[in-house]
């Protein structure tokens, strides 16, 4: 589904991505973990196509196209999803009529009709259900004057009107508390089928008690060091980031 | 990168800017006793129209261009200008009198003449350049004693109205432009609802500038007598052209005992193009007085156009309960500038009057909102709620709110409120992350903004503002 080839990727001029290779098929869950500063969040805006990065080298294939040549709404009608790690308010803008503008858009993508009003509002209620997502929110401008917990909540609801097929969790799970940590992690397990796949970037292992991955990647100095299944995530844990800085840092040393 | 998005801006092109191929009579250029004597004669006026004009140049003689406004005007030279420019064929009795030209002009601005059309139940009065070209449902509205027809027409058929109401809000002396106009008006649309009369459709005025080096100074006058009720609607549209075309009109509102009138406009006057060329000035006196005892007056305005703006929908409560409204958007792009606004003038007591002024700027647009809230001293219990935002598109624009408070009775409660907001490049990502495009982000966010003015609009009007929202600033993102 999507494979990334030694992607370089600086913002401001300062590099911050320093070859990242990755591939996720169909009906994976990846986990990528890592300190602070380590790049995770910039991987997730390449995949984007946020124009505050520029990727210098490498190749992104997501579904036989090549990902680099989209633009961002092309991305995400082709089915990329990003939870924001910081979800954007925008006064002014009803959640339902934003939603239906995303939904309508997406359809279009695919020669589809937009939805008519009865029909896209039984969506939002059935996936409102899905996410416990409380009524008074949808009613309200995107985001605004959401707390933290119900922007990403939003996020997750979002997600499911979307169906992406790769969906990107930048830190969904950071400023939640336990419940609402279960919630989001219910959602996106919910929401996981045989034919699309999740990128969970966190740096709490707690979230993978929710949400089982296949694989878990080690991010550091914008590259992934080390890959394992689930339990690289408790040793890590254990263990803390320093450790994995001494095995990466120890050999260039020699 | 911010660049790019705002180098990508302003893509959107003005679509009205064509022109009608018709036989025009326009007047030598210039404006002198005599100029003003021959549009009265041509126009077959009572003496006292005459008088009126003559008084009104006189003093305009007298007086020089107001330059307190945030504007840069470059000079006008009145010399310039033909203050009269008709279609050749006059007076249509009939729809099939109309040159066809100028029908096929209507029809592409989308604005019916023909009767079948119209049958959403809306009366049109159709202004190209000086001249009413055609007024529908006329009669109908007769039945009810509604007068709707062109300016000139209720000069001749109704005198003793228009004599008792001309200049009575909007004195000849009042301004700058407004003395000028009322010295040149040429037409315009003149309304009266008679006592208890609610009128049963919107009546709708469309001006159009078609002939070039022409100005245009229309007049309305609308009248609604006691416990009557009308809602009047006003579009404006010019062809593209490079040298900058003066339009400076006046509307008078009178609204007697319990009378409530809505007055709505979707200013659309060619705005220039992307390097500031051409566009037309626009000068505009328009003020309503809310004459009796629980009258009502509301002013709505989305002002998409012109490449200046000077325009202050201004109420006078004059009567004991009554109340007004000012809802407004303006939008500047590319290098249009806009100063608006309102005064309100409290001078009966328990009045109340509401602002709300939302500005939108883009690309090296300059956009001021300018208000006054005036409590005489014998309006007790006078309210005001103002509220003024403005959102900023790029950083080459600007916003700017000159809110005058001047309240002389210690009962009143004013109340001022201001925001100014900025379409952020992380709110267009982030739209476009969920695949709505650039100008569908914009487009949403600005439709947001302006959501609450858009919705005191009649129906058919808040679809068309708003889709004209979005082509004004198609590719504006900052």
């Amino acid at each position: 589904m999507l494979e990334i080839k030694n992607l370089h990727a600086s913002i401001n001029g300062k590099e911050i991505l320093k070859g990242v290779n990755l591939t996720i098929q169909a009906g994976e869950i990846h986990a990528i973990m890592g300190p602070n500063g380590a790049g995770k969040s910039t991987l997730a805006w390449v995949l984007s196509g946020n124009p505050a990065v520029e990727v210098t080298h490498g190749e992104i294939n997501f579904n036989g196209k090549n990902l680099l040549e989209m633009s961002p709404e092309d991305r995400s009608r082709e089915g990329i999803f990003l939870s924001f790690q910081y979800p954007v308010e925008i006064p002014g803008v009803s959640m339902v009529n934003f939603m239906r503008t995303a939904v309508n858009e997406q359809r279009k993508y695919k020669n589809l009709e937009p939805l008519s009003a009865a029909d896209f509002l039984r969506l939002m209620r059935e996936k409102k259900e899905l996410v416990e997502m409380d009524n008074k929110l949808t009613s309200r401008s995107v985001n605004e004057g959401f707390s933290g917990g119900e922007k990403k909540r939003n996020e997750i609801f979002q997600m499911a009107m979307l169906e992406p097929k790769l969906a990107i969790l930048d830190e969904t799970d950071s400023g939640l508390d336990i419940d609402a940590l279960r919630i989001v992690a219910n959602g996106v397990n919910k929401l996981k089928r045989p034919d699309n796949a999740a990128l969970v970037i966190t740096h709490y292992q707690r979230l993978l008690d929710y949400i089982i991955p296949d694989f878990v990647h080690v991010f550091y100095d914008g590259r992934i060091v080390k890959t394992g299944d689930k339990n690289l995530a408790l040793e890590l844990e254990e263990k803390g980031y320093d450790w994995i800085k001494k095995e990466v840092e120890t050999p260039i040393e020699q | 990168m911010s660049e790019d998005i705002i180098n990508q801006v302003t893509q959107g092109e003005y679509k009205y800017g064509f022109t009608t191929n018709i036989d025009t009579e326009v007047i030598p250029m210039g404006l002198n006793e005599e100029i003003v004597r021959l549009i009265s004669a041509k126009k077959n006026e009572p003496e006292w129209l005459l008088d009126f004009r003559i008084k009104s140049y006189r003093h305009w003689l007298t007086m020089k261009m107001p330059t307190w406004a945030h504007l840069e005007i470059p000079p006008i030279d009145f010399q310039n200008i033909s203050y009269y420019a008709a279609p050749r064929k006059k007076s249509p009795k009939s729809l099939e009198e109309v040159d066809p030209e100028v029908l096929k002009t209507f029809d592409k601005l989308g604005i019916p003449l023909e009767e079948q059309k119209a049958l959403s139940g809306m009366a049109v009065d159709a202004v190209m350049d000086s001249i009413s070209v055609k007024t529908t449902f006329k009669e109908n509205l007769a039945e009810l004693g509604i007068i709707f027809c062109s300016f000139s027409e209720a000069v001749q058929h109704h005198p003793d109205l228009v004599q008792k109401y001309l200049g009575s809000v909007v004195p000849y002396t009042d301004n700058f432009f407004a003395t000028l106009n009322s010295a040149v008006f040429s037409d315009g649309s003149f309304v009266y609802i008679p006592k208890g009369v609610r009128c049963p459709m919107e009546l709708s005025t469309y001006f159009r500038i078609n002939a070039s080096n022409t100005g245009q100074f229309e007049r309305t006058l609308i009248v609604a007598d006691e416990d009557s009720y009308v809602s009047y609607l006003e579009g404006c549209t010019a062809p593209m052209r490079d040298e900058n075309q003066l339009h400076a009109a006046i509307v008078e509102i009178i609204a007697l005992k319990n009378a409530e009138v809505k007055y709505s406009t979707v200013q659309n006057w060619y705005p220039g193009d992307k390097e500031g060329k051409g566009g037309i000035y626009n000068f505009v006196t328009k003020r309503g007085i809310c004459k009796g005892e629980n009258s009502k007056i509301s002013w709505t305005q989305v002002e998409t156009g012109s490449a200046i703006t000077w325009k202050y929908p201004s109420c006078i409560l004059q009567g004991d309960n009554s109340s007004a409204e000012f809802y407004s958007v303006a939008v500047t792009n590319h290098f249009q500038q806009a100063d608006t606004g309102t005064k309100m003038i409290h001078l009966g007591k328990n009045t109340r009057s509401h602002i709300l002024s939302k500005g939108i700027s883009a690309g090296f647009g300059q956009n001021s909102y300018r208000g006054l809230v005036r409590v005489s001293k014998n309006a007790d219990n006078a309210r005001n709620f103002s509220q003024c935002d403005s959102l900023l598109l790029g950083d080459k624009c600007g916003a700017h709110t000159f809110p005058y408070m001047d309240v002389n009775n210690d009962t009143a409660i004013v109340e001022h409120e201001a925001t100014t907001s900025k379409i952020s490049e992380e709110q267009i990502f982030y739209c476009n992350q969920r695949g709505i495009s650039t100008e569908d982000a914009v487009g949403l966010i600005v439709n947001g903004y302006a959501r609450e003015v858009i919705n005191k609009l009649p129906m058919e009007f808040a679809v068309e503002a708003q889709k004209l929202l979005q082509i004004t600033l198609e590719g504006s993102v900052g």
